[in-house]
């Protein structure tokens, strides 16, 4: 038998449940995220009108920059003020 | 024969190749007739002839809880504790320890002993894990018998798409033997997962990628290097387009462990060059969790993903290593890592001027990523022997040349606006009017490399995230 030694991390990433999504938007607010991506803005501005036009609550954030993960205050305060948020990945 | 360290008397360990032992085997028979004495013997059981009570240790057990590193070993006990030992022969220290004077006539004074067997290297390797002394803290895999353990490997994820070396716990602690750095330490957090990067991790990483031991302080300063949050090792991965982690060494561990910095240093057939690049990457796979078509959302990705690292031909340059540029002081070594992709060729076999050389390289520059985009990226130039002899013949200094290429990587910005051309690709067109640079002004890394013969220098393109809201080269000082 040979013995080796584990190269890895030795824990799987911890996989999160998924959120229930809501039944509708009705009543909720919701987040829309710019990664900094060239022409997320585009497809946001267009889910901003959608969403406005049916009375839904939309409030704008933006990353400052796509290389890096977002800040913990911007994170903590995205999730302090909508229900659930919508980002663009991919330019 | 007793595998039991006796509680008091005499016991020496000696071994036949030793010519010292061989010298001093008289003296263990006068010591034998005298008082007694028990004699380990390390290769030969045969040995000392004159010795009949001597035991075999050939399987080393005895001399590894000895803690033997010279033999021969002379060590007197009482109520089980070691009272006094000495090494090799030593008239005075051997009537010390056994309270015999006279002993070993007509031998010279003294003679140095000779280098243990226990303590060679594969050897007290093998003793450490046999008598769990390894102080290795990583989760133990077994294969069985009957399964292939490349293929085992190749099944858990833990290869890059080659076969790996089987990071056994002789071959990691071996592997550690290359660093005086503690196995517990943490270099970093590697992303994605920001897994705390510890030296033991990485020396795995580092059998398996098929690296020596004495390259494993190269493979941990640039660690330090793509864990340093200013190169963005997260976003190097994560990103769509074709980087990796460049990998340029300079200073006096290039020619200690054999690296190539001539003719074809960025190709295959270097082990040392092959070998760092390539634990790095597995270092991100492995301890990060970053795989691709996971994390790793590379589009293409780039050959250089399974290795890219070469040294920089110092001793024929007429200008300053690439480490100096980072603070790092000429004849320290360092590792350099750049967030770069591949390789473009910049073919020039007439220009005999600076001049000419600088604006045929300019133009090469110029068409990184696409000709219409500006800025585009970070670079980084390696300049082969005949072409930077033109710089040296001119005076040119390396600051020079960045200079003027900066100056020559200026455009109008009106040619590269979207649609100009029949391309949509391009400027913004509120930038008309204006003059635009291919590359920030720190933008530009110059390295020289290469064979002797050939006028091709190369460029090494980086990620369209350059400077402080992406990724900045990094370099980091190799310790021992």
């Amino acid at each position: 038998m040979t013995v080796l030694l584990d190269p890895t991390s030795e824990q799987s990433p911890a996989s999160r449940e998924r959120l229930a999504r809501p039944d509708r938007l009705e009543g909720l607010t919701v987040g829309l995220l710019d990664i900094s991506k060239p022409r997320g803005d585009v497809f946001l501005d267009r889910l901003d009108e959608r969403l406005t036009q049916r009375g839904i609550v939309v409030k704008r954030y933006m990353k400052p920059t796509v290389a890096k993960p977002a800040p913990v205050p911007l994170s903590q305060q995205i999730g302090m003020e909508v229900n659930l948020v919508i980002e663009g990945l991919a330019d | 024969m007793s595998k039991t360290i006796p509680q008091n008397g005499l016991i020496a360990v000696v071994k036949r190749d030793c010519p010292t032992c061989v010298l001093a085997a008289p003296v263990l028979a006068e010591l034998a007739s005298l008082e007694g004495i028990v004699v380990y013997t390390q290769d030969d059981p045969t040995f000392p002839e004159e010795i009949a009570g001597r035991v075999d240790d050939t399987g080393l057990d005895i001399s590894h809880r000895l803690g033997i590193e010279i033999v021969p070993t002379l060590i007197r006990f009482q109520d089980g504790k070691d009272v006094g030992r000495t090494y090799g022969w030593d008239r005075a220290e051997w009537e010390r320890i056994s309270g015999f004077q006279g002993i070993g006539a007509g031998l010279p004074d003294s003679r140095p002993g000779c280098g243990a067997k226990n303590v060679e290297p594969g050897v007290i390797e093998r003793l450490k894990v046999k008598f769990g002394e390894t102080g290795l803290d990583s989760r133990r895999v077994s294969i069985g018998d009957d399964e292939d353990e490349f293929e085992a490997m190749f099944e858990r994820g833990w290869s890059d798409g080659l076969p790996v070396v089987p990071p056994t716990e002789e071959r990691v602690l071996r592997m550690l033997s290359g660093t005086s750095r503690d196995p517990k330490e943490v270099l970093g957090l590697c992303p994605p997962n920001l897994i705390p990067a510890t030296v033991e991790k990485i020396a795995i990483n580092a059998v398996m990628a098929g690296c020596k031991p004495e390259y494993l302080p190269v493979v941990l300063a640039a660690v330090e290097a793509i864990l340093d949050p200013a190169f963005t090792m997260h976003g190097v991965l994560a990103t769509t387009m074709f980087v990796g982690p460049v990998l340029v060494v300079n200073g006096p561990i290039r020619r200690q462990i054999g690296m190539n910095a001539k003719g074809n240093a960025l190709g295959q057939g270097n082990r040392a060059n092959a070998t760092i690049g390539r634990a790095v990457q597995l270092v991100v796979r492995n301890i990060g969790g970053g795989r691709p078509r996971e994390v790793d959302r590379a589009t293409l990705g780039n050959p250089g993903k399974y290795t890219y690292c070469f040294a920089e031909d110092e001793e024929g340059s007429c200008w300053e290593p690439l480490s100096t540029d980072f603070g790092i002081p000429r004849g320290t070594s360092a590792v350099t890592v750049f967030a770069g992709f591949g390789l473009q060729g910049i073919v020039d076999q007439k220009s005999r001027t600076p001049e000419s050389l600088a604006r045929s390289m300019a133009g090469s520059l110029k068409a990184i990523h696409n000709p219409k985009l500006y800025p585009a990226c970070d670079a980084m130039m390696v300049v082969c022997p005949e072409h930077e002899r033109t710089f040296r013949n001119a005076g040119w200094s390396k600051a020079r040349l960045l200079e003027e290429l900066h100056t020559l990587c200026e455009m109008p910005a009106d040619p590269l606006i979207a649609g100009v051309d029949g391309i949509a690709e391009g400027l913004n067109p509120k930038m008309a009017g204006r003059t635009v640079n291919k590359f920030r002004p720190e933008g530009l890394m110059i390295v020289r490399a290469g064979g002797g013969a050939g006028m091709f220098s190369g460029i090494i393109g980086g990620w369209a995230m350059p400077g402080p809201a992406g990724s900045l080269p990094v370099c980091r000082e190799v310790k021992s």
